[in-house]
């Protein structure tokens, strides 16, 4: 029983990271959600004993199972339920910026990239065509979201 | 008395932040309740510390339950400096963000939010149960999240996102250690660890050492874990940007301190290996804000860079080292957010804060460049200022243990931290007078800001001052709390009594 526990364990924490290693929001907010419930899994296996349920009244003389786990996977259940809407609002957002769940590139590996394609020395050209490219984008997004709403 | 000052620092400003959720509509109440209340924590929190100094350490037990069954609140005197150093800055940030157009006069959620950030970081400082800290961390956290990305602009999104996912990953390991520490102690009170831990085997106990470093370490941004940081931070609000900065990764140090001396016996510490973290923090820390040309940006790096010093000071594992560590630790709270909105005053006088676009500030508004001059001088660790005391007392401690190598890569780094500097002072306050758009108002046109902004921003530059002048004072309490950390009996035996 312990075995499987620990196997789904390991299945939902490496299927989480793969998830969370990929381009799209969306993955990532899956990919998320499966770590944290192995996570939560982990807590609950932490438990020293199985028994009754420790309720006040019905325990007298039996083996009582461990509380303590079971409260922690439930805080951490509740504060991971909350992160996720945010996470979920967020990603929304995103999708109403810029039409897209891509994760954007960092600007400055956009520069280095840029700086090198233009050969150039002069860090400041290939800053401003960044700029210029990302007005652009902005000026593309903004279409985009207008599009949404007058759909 | 302690008993009931204790929770105050938690549950005076989660009480505001409510109230102040209730008065959404009415801006002007929402600024006098949380005013009032960070005021009053900083007063609890002297209290709190002068009491602990005197007579050592204290805990509160939540609920009536005595740990390690009930959750323990426990203040030392790194808890106390902490609280102490903290609240005045969260206090002059606030005042800050009132000051500063579009921050939270636009945002009926800001109030609050920034109070419960307020509890978070409190909390962090005082539980004595790691599991509390987890949801101390979460309040913090969550908080967080919300500020950075308020306005809901197109590069907040982008660089939130990163921020938000990290800080998951970091809590959701935090939470699967602590699960693997309970599984392995059969507790979750710091107090109770410490005691039980010696009784595992030795690979258990640095397997743990090296996991609790790690999840902090994301939040303290040490190499290699730091990449979220330079990108994420700067795009927040600025007076958002300077709490994050000043007190977020610091929360995030703390709790690699206390972890680290209360939890872990003496010889589990992997010393070499935070030598080398300590060192390599500092110098990619450096580098990458050498290769900036914004100011904010240039600024977050420098974060990472400072935290390196602290994580060395630690990793000497003396009175002089960890001493050193806890100065260096107050004296960056006050700096970095000092710094960072006066990089939000330049924003605001001259329209960016990019170096091509802005020039001759100081000509231009005077009080503003004095402003800057005085905390970035400390930053470099010139003399005579706190930086310099800071800097001093952590590198004296690495030669009292004989670490050559480390002593003279922090040197080296403050030689490069004083180059970047100078960056930004030869292009944003040197040179031909340049700014992308004039401040709407009278007093920002000729000031550089308005009255609350200039106040607050004067305020934390006099703090930092003060520090240098009361340095003799503050390194002995520093001391003093670093024998404490080293010799926990005193904090072990007040929580389990």
């Amino acid at each position: 029983m312990s075995l499987v526990l620990a196997l789904t364990t390991a299945i939902l924490f490496s299927l989480g990271t793969w998830l969370l290693l990929q381009r799209r929001l969306t993955r990532i907010v899956i990919g998320l959600g499966l770590i944290g419930h192995g996570a939560n899994l982990l807590l609950l296996q932490t438990g020293e004993r199985r028994g009754v349920a420790p309720f006040v009244g019905s325990m007298a003389g039996k083996t009582v199972a461990d509380p303590m786990p079971q409260a922690l996977a439930l805080t951490a259940i509740v504060i991971s339920f909350g992160v996720g809407a945010f996470l979920l609002a967020l990603a929304y957002r995103s999708w109403q910026l810029t039409g897209d769940d891509l994760v954007e590139d960092d600007l400055d590996d956009r520069r280095i990239a840029a700086a090198l394609e233009l050969e150039l020395d002069d860090e400041e050209l290939a800053d401003q065509r960044i700029q210029t490219a990302s007005e652009a984008a902005a000026d593309a997004g903004g279409m985009g979201s207008n599009g949404e709403g007058g759909r | 008395m302690m008993r009931v000052l204790l929770p105050l620092p938690v549950v005076l400003p989660l009480l505001a932040a409510g109230l102040s959720m209730a008065s959404a509509r009415r801006r002007w109440l929402q600024r006098i309740i949380g005013i009032t209340t960070l005021s009053v924590t900083t007063a609890v929190s002297v209290a709190i510390l002068v009491q602990v100094d005197r007579h050592g350490p204290a805990a509160a037990f939540m609920g009536g339950w005595d740990a390690p069954v009930g959750i323990a609140v426990v203040a030392d005197r790194l808890t106390g400096l902490m609280l102490v150093v903290g609240s005045p800055v969260l206090l002059a940030v606030l005042l800050f963000a009132i000051g500063q157009p579009g921050t939270e006069d636009e945002q009926p959620a800001f109030h609050p939010v920034y109070l419960v950030l307020a509890a978070g970081i409190g909390l962090s400082f005082l539980t004595g149960d790691l599991f509390n800290l987890f949801v101390a961390f979460e309040m913090m956290l969550t908080a967080s999240y919300v500020l950075m990305t308020v306005g809901g602009r197109t590069d907040q999104v982008r660089t939130g996102m990163t921020y938000v996912v990290i800080s998951l990953i970091a809590s959701t390991l935090l939470v699967s250690m602590i699960g693997l520490i309970y599984a392995a102690t059969g507790t979750v009170n710091m107090a109770d660890i410490s005691e039980r831990m010696v009784h595992l085997p030795q690979g258990v106990r640095l397997a743990f050492a090296l996991m609790l470093f790690v999840v902090f370490g994301i939040k303290a941004a040490v190499f290699p874990l730091f990449f979220w940081l330079p990108d994420s931070y700067p795009s927040a609000p600025t007076a958002v940007t300077a709490i994050f900065a000043g007190l977020l990764t610091k929360v995030g140090v703390y709790c690699i301190i206390r972890t680290q001396t209360l939890m872990v016996a003496p010889a589990d510490r992997p010393i070499g290996f935070f030598l080398v973290i300590a060192a390599l923090t500092m110098v990619v820390g450096v580098l990458g804000a050498i290769a900036q040309n914004d100011i904010k940006r240039i600024l977050s790096f420098h974060i990472v860079s400072q935290i390196g010093y602290m994580v060395l000071g630690l990793a000497l594992f003396t009175v002089a080292g960890v001493g050193a560590a806890i100065l260096y630790l107050i004296n960056q709270i006050v700096l970095k957010s000092t710094l960072l909105l006066g990089a939000g005053m330049v924003d605001h006088a001259a329209g960016s804060s990019r170096l091509a676009e802005i020039g001759g500030l100081a000509r231009r508004f005077p009080v503003l460049g004095w402003l800057f001059l005085l905390p970035a001088l400390s930053l470099a660790g010139v003399p005579p200022f706190s930086g310099f005391v800071a800097k001093l007392s952590v590198i004296d401690a690495g030669f009292g243990i004989g670490s050559w190598a480390a002593v003279g890569v922090a040197l080296g780094v403050s030689v490069l931290t004083l180059y970047s500097m100078t960056k930004i002072w030869g292009g944003a306050f040197w040179g031909e007078v340049e700014v992308v758009a004039e401040p709407g108002d009278a007093v920002s046109a000729r000031h550089g800001g308005t009255w609350p902004m200039l106040a607050s921003t004067g305020a934390l530059v006099v703090g930092t001052l003060a520090l240098a002048v009361l340095a003799g004072p503050l390194f002995g309490l520093c001391e003093r709390a670093a024998a404490d950390l080293l010799d926990p009996a005193a904090y072990i035996q007040v929580v389990l009594r």
